[in-house]
């Protein structure tokens, strides 16, 4: 271990908000480290349906929540338009809605300022002919879609031109605490195992779910109720607007197209363990029995994977009911900071929980205000204003864009590793620059290698490839190994989220795939040897 | 109307929907005769299925503000040559060949078409033109100097093969015989067919529809010619779908009554008769009743000579062709699924050696060769056809459909000819040694 690194604060959590929270630490002249165990967005942040949020979900519950919600969606258009698409929203009638909420629905839209309009069903048919004919109202509300991992690195990479840092793969193991004070904390490096000391003058915890776990290193208690939501992926949008039921939340009513698939969400399930949870085939046939109300056929559409994500919801423990406890919907979705200095003793050293992604910006906004305030600091918050690196604006997410820009370049699948994503190696090679020594399922959250129909089955081995040629360049010696495990592992998480779903053509395409890794290739052999190392899985499927 | 109705029905969404049947097996890629000489077409899995994943607004496209492209994220999709062998071989099922023609047309939608492309999907005009001023037009078309200032300003291709216009065109012809004739009853569906003729019949190869009709009576029965236009394909290839309605439309309108009375709807072109058999529904996404129903009716003639055939009702008194017959089936054909009724039928024939010449595409794939940029990639595609043509020696060809028949002359020299006019041929020296009716009715009274 070499010498403690001294920081301002220390930002624990890679997800959007802990990106949030240093980019808004940064701009405000506070050097800041952002530490996070595994890849940026591998938590919650890269396992929800992708929902830009208009707000309307909340409006009859939680006006709160919609007033936040719509306020960020307005400024997030602006300062991260390539994140967005801009796909709008439909809030359907369907007809097992009750008529109370569907006529309250538009008077609770206007009273929490969410732009709601009603248009005729005909209209809303003729752009989304794969809808339930049934549908007896349709509101279009401005939601939309968000790229999370594009939208991460957008925050770290305003947060480094203000002089901060961020480093993945590095797992918080320890906090020391000095009385009222924590005085150092102690990174693992997950890679090489090395440790590292850090010594911030603050700590701010953005672990979401892990929240808990994080606070209990400094002997302070943080009760999370993670809640799972599970969601399934769709081969091609069967809508290119966002589809919502309009009633009160449950499971299955919202179709969000998200680049080249759709995502229908989702359950809610309380877990005890944000680490340990399994996706069911009941779940996926429930999901599917309740989405069939917004889509008839949805039966008969190709699904790509099942996975799910665990939501970082958190009631003051006074107010938990018997009945939160049951239905995680009841518990708010607004964000709370929790100032262990006033609740614990622990003074330079706060929580923010709850909250969503829509809302990511505002959470670390008044988590930000509250740790400037006990450090003196006067600078106001500029996140809102300022348009973030690498975004251009008004240029919103288009989804032909990758298509377009191939076919410029000459098209053809030649140049594609991934052919389902259309990843190509100057895209890999880019990726590879900026993130060295990461995995291909790290290339896949930047890149989207693997994430289409054939699920990795032609990308995996032609990015192993990639990775073994650059390691050679690199000095590595034994590529082939290097090589050997990286397909394996990708193969592995590429596998498990297809597993609750597997069934008609993509059960065919993995019997394909199967056949071209263990008959073709006998990858059969790669596992009789691999390592310990190796065959660790990270629980809970991804996207 | 559910995802399943419109998969039942093949319909437009249907057939974008299909994508999601492609396990990227890259069969369709290995029987594409386009991607194999050509890499400007990266072949039908990546323009069909992989592509459709990119295209937003199935039913609508949607308009992106700001984007140049929303419309057509791809251009490489224009140099499918809409053969059809992918769709036949897909194991999957994906509608390959039918998801690039609609992109095609999406990508071409909101733009006025080049004029070569109008032009060439109007090939009822330019025939209805061409015939009236047939001297003229035929000269032009075969003069080089004119050919070269054609290629340079509209972009046909200067060595396109192009057929002669006829003096007159088909239908009037036909009215003028029926004048000639007077008023004769119409025998009910059992004794009379109704005949499709497409453009090729009607302003150039009148010798086809004369040897279809003669060989249909020479069977029992009388022919029906209703008004018509053309079929439309040659507008769905360009990318030009309203218009292709239109025509649809007025066909139907007019081959409906007649089916529904039971009349079969005979065809001598198998990119018209495919044509309404499949594409109406599948891309034109045309689903009245009259569709369904004319699509059952129709027949391309050699499919109903062999059904005759199989019925013991053809009359088999072929006379001796003593020759070498190479024999391609275009790929129009193969989409019907019929198989190679012309073989069966050469084999009737006595001394014929009729041999197919197991070729996927003689590369012309209706107006696609005759383009400027694309007349290069039709040749390559067609190579090995002609050269096995050249090779066989034999005097002339045989190809069901027209503009193979014209590509393969052009290119061979061999003079192509359509299978019934062989047939006529064979029936035609049975004449001439007196001979008689060889097939059951015959028998029966020997």
């Amino acid at each position: 271990m070499g010498e403690a690194h001294a920081y301002d604060v220390l930002v624990v959590g890679g997800g959007a908000t802990g990106a949030g929270v240093l980019r808004d630490l940064a701009r405000r002249g506070l050097r800041t480290l952002l530490v996070e165990r595994g890849d940026y967005g591998s938590g919650t942040t890269g396992r929800y349906h992708g929902l830009l949020h208009s707000g309307g979900r909340y409006v009859a519950k939680d006006a709160l929540a919609a007033r936040e919600c719509i306020a960020e969606n307005r400024i997030l258009r602006r300062i991260a338009p390539a994140s967005i698409e801009d796909t709008g929203g439909y809030f359907v009638a369907t007809p097992d809605d009750p008529d109370d909420y569907v006529d309250g629905f538009q008077a609770a839209c206007i009273a929490a300022d969410v732009d709601c309009e009603e248009i005729p069903v005909v209209e809303a048919l003729r752009r989304e002919p794969a809808l339930n004919p049934g549908i007896r109202r349709v509101f279009k509300l401005p939601d939309g879609s968000v790229e999370p991992w594009q939208l991460i690195e957008s925050n770290i990479a305003d947060a480094r031109a203000h002089g901060s840092d961020a480093w993945s793969y590095q797992r918080l193991v320890g906090m020391e605490r000095d009385g009222d004070r924590i005085v150092a904390a102690m990174l693992r490096d997950e890679r090489s195992g090395s440790l590292t000391r850090v010594t911030p003058r603050f700590v701010i915890s953005c672990a979401g779910a892990w929240a808990g776990q994080i606070a209990a290193m400094v002997n302070v208690t943080v009760t999370m109720h993670p809640g799972k939501g599970t969601m399934l992926i769709f081969n091609q949008r069967m809508t290119d607007t966002v589809i919502n039921r309009c009633h009160k939340s449950s499971d299955g009513d919202i179709m969000v197209p998200v680049h080249t698939v759709a995502i229908l969400g989702t359950t809610e399930q309380r877990v005890e363990d944000p680490d340990q949870y399994e996706i069911t085939r009941d779940e996926v046939a429930a999901l599917i029995r309740q989405g069939e109300k917004l889509f008839p056929d949805l039966g008969n559409m190709r699904l790509l994977r099942a996975y799910a994500g665990v939501r970082p919801l958190y009631q003051p423990p006074a107010e938990v009911t018997a009945a939160a406890m049951k239905d995680g919907r009841q518990i708010s979705r607004a964000h709370t900071v929790l100032d262990h200095g006033a609740m614990d003793g622990v003074e330079n050293f706060v929580t923010i929980v709850g909250g969503k992604l829509t809302t990511f910006r505002r959470m670390a906004e008044d988590t930000v205000d509250m740790v400037c305030a006990k450090l003196g600091v006067t600078e106001p918050c500029t996140t809102a204003d300022a348009i973030l690196p690498n975004q251009v604006p008004g240029k919103t997410y288009w989804l032909g864009h990758r298509l377009a820009d191939h076919e410029a370049e000459g098209g053809g699948d030649a140049g594609l590793l991934c052919e389902c994503e259309f990843v190509t190696r100057p895209m890999l090679d880019d990726f590879l620059d900026r993130h060295p020594g990461c995995s291909l399922d790290d290339m896949r959250r930047g890149t989207r290698l693997g994430m289409g129909p054939c699920q990795g089955g032609f990308c995996t081995f032609r990015a192993a490839g990639v990775l073994a040629e650059r390691a050679g360049h690199a000095g590595v010696a034994d590529v082939a190994e290097l090589a050997d495990r990286a397909i394996l592992g990708f193969l592995r998480e590429r596998f498990k989220g297809t597993r609750p779903i597997a069934a008609g053509r993509q059960l065919q395409e993995q019997w394909m795939i199967s056949g071209v890794y263990e008959g073709g290739l006998g990858v059969e052999s790669l596992i009789e040897h691999e390592t310990p190392e190796a065959s660790r899985e990270v629980v809970g499927a991804q996207r | 109307m559910t995802i399943a109705e419109l998969i039942r029905d093949a319909s437009e969404e249907a057939v974008g929907y299909s994508s999601d049947e492609c396990i990227k097996c890259n069969v369709c890629l290995t029987v594409c005769p386009v991607a194999r000489v050509t890499d400007l077409f990266p072949g039908p899995k990546y323009v069909g299925p992989q592509a459709q994943r990119f295209r937003t607004g199935r039913a609508q496209p949607v308009q992106v503000p700001g984007v140049p492209f929303a419309l057509s994220p791809d251009v490489t999709v224009d140099y499918c040559s809409g053969c059809g062998l992918c769709t036949s071989a897909c194991p999957a099922g994906v509608k390959i060949a039918e998801m690039n023609s609609q992109s095609r047309a999406r990508m071409k939608a909101g733009k006025r078409p080049k004029l070569r492309d109008w032009g060439l999907g109007q090939t009822d005009l330019v025939g209805r033109v061409g015939v009236l001023f047939s001297p003229i037009s035929n000269w032009a078309l075969a003069n080089r100097p004119i050919r070269a200032i054609m290629e340079t300003t509209i972009g046909i291709h200067r060595e396109a093969p192009f057929p002669k216009f006829g003096r007159r065109t088909l239908q009037s012809t036909w009215k003028r015989r029926q004048q000639r004739r007077g008023t004769a009853a119409v025998p009910g569906p059992e004794r009379a067919i109704v005949y499709f003729h497409g453009c090729s019949a009607n302003y150039y190869e009148q010798h086809v529809a004369d040897a279809a009709i003669e060989i249909l009576k020479r069977n029992g029965f009388e022919t029906i010619i209703p008004e018509q236009v053309c079929c439309g394909l040659p507008l769905i290839s360009n990318g030009i779908y309203t218009e292709a309605r239109q025509r649809a439309h007025k066909n139907l309108d007019v081959l409906a009554p007649y089916a529904r009375q039971g009349y079969r709807i005979i065809g001598t072109s198998t990119s018209c008769t495919h044509t309404i058999k499949a594409e109406y529904r599948e891309m034109l996404d045309i689903h009245a009743d009259d569709a369904t129903v004319v699509a059952n009716a129709t027949w391309d003639i050699c499919e109903f000579l062999l059904d005759l055939h199989e019925q013991g009702r053809l009359d088999t008194g072929f006379g001796r062709l003593d020759e070498d017959l190479p024999y391609h089936a275009p790929c129009q054909l193969r989409s019907h699924g019929i198989g190679l009724p012309a073989m069966e039928l050469f084999a009737l024939v006595p001394g014929l050696r009729a041999a197919d010449m197991d070729h996927d595409c003689c590369g012309i794939a209706g107006t696609y060769g005759m383009k400027k940029e694309k007349y290069p990639i039709g040749m390559a595609v067609g190579a090995p056809l002609f050269d096995k043509i050249k090779a066989s020696g034999a005097p002339e060809a045989a190809c069901d459909s027209e503009t193979c028949r014209w590509q393969i002359e052009k290119a061979t020299g061999t003079r192509t000819r359509h299978p019934i006019e062989i047939l006529l041929q064979a029936y035609r020296v049975a004449d001439a040694a007196g001979g008689t009716k060889r097939g059951p009715l015959a028998a029966a009274g020997t």
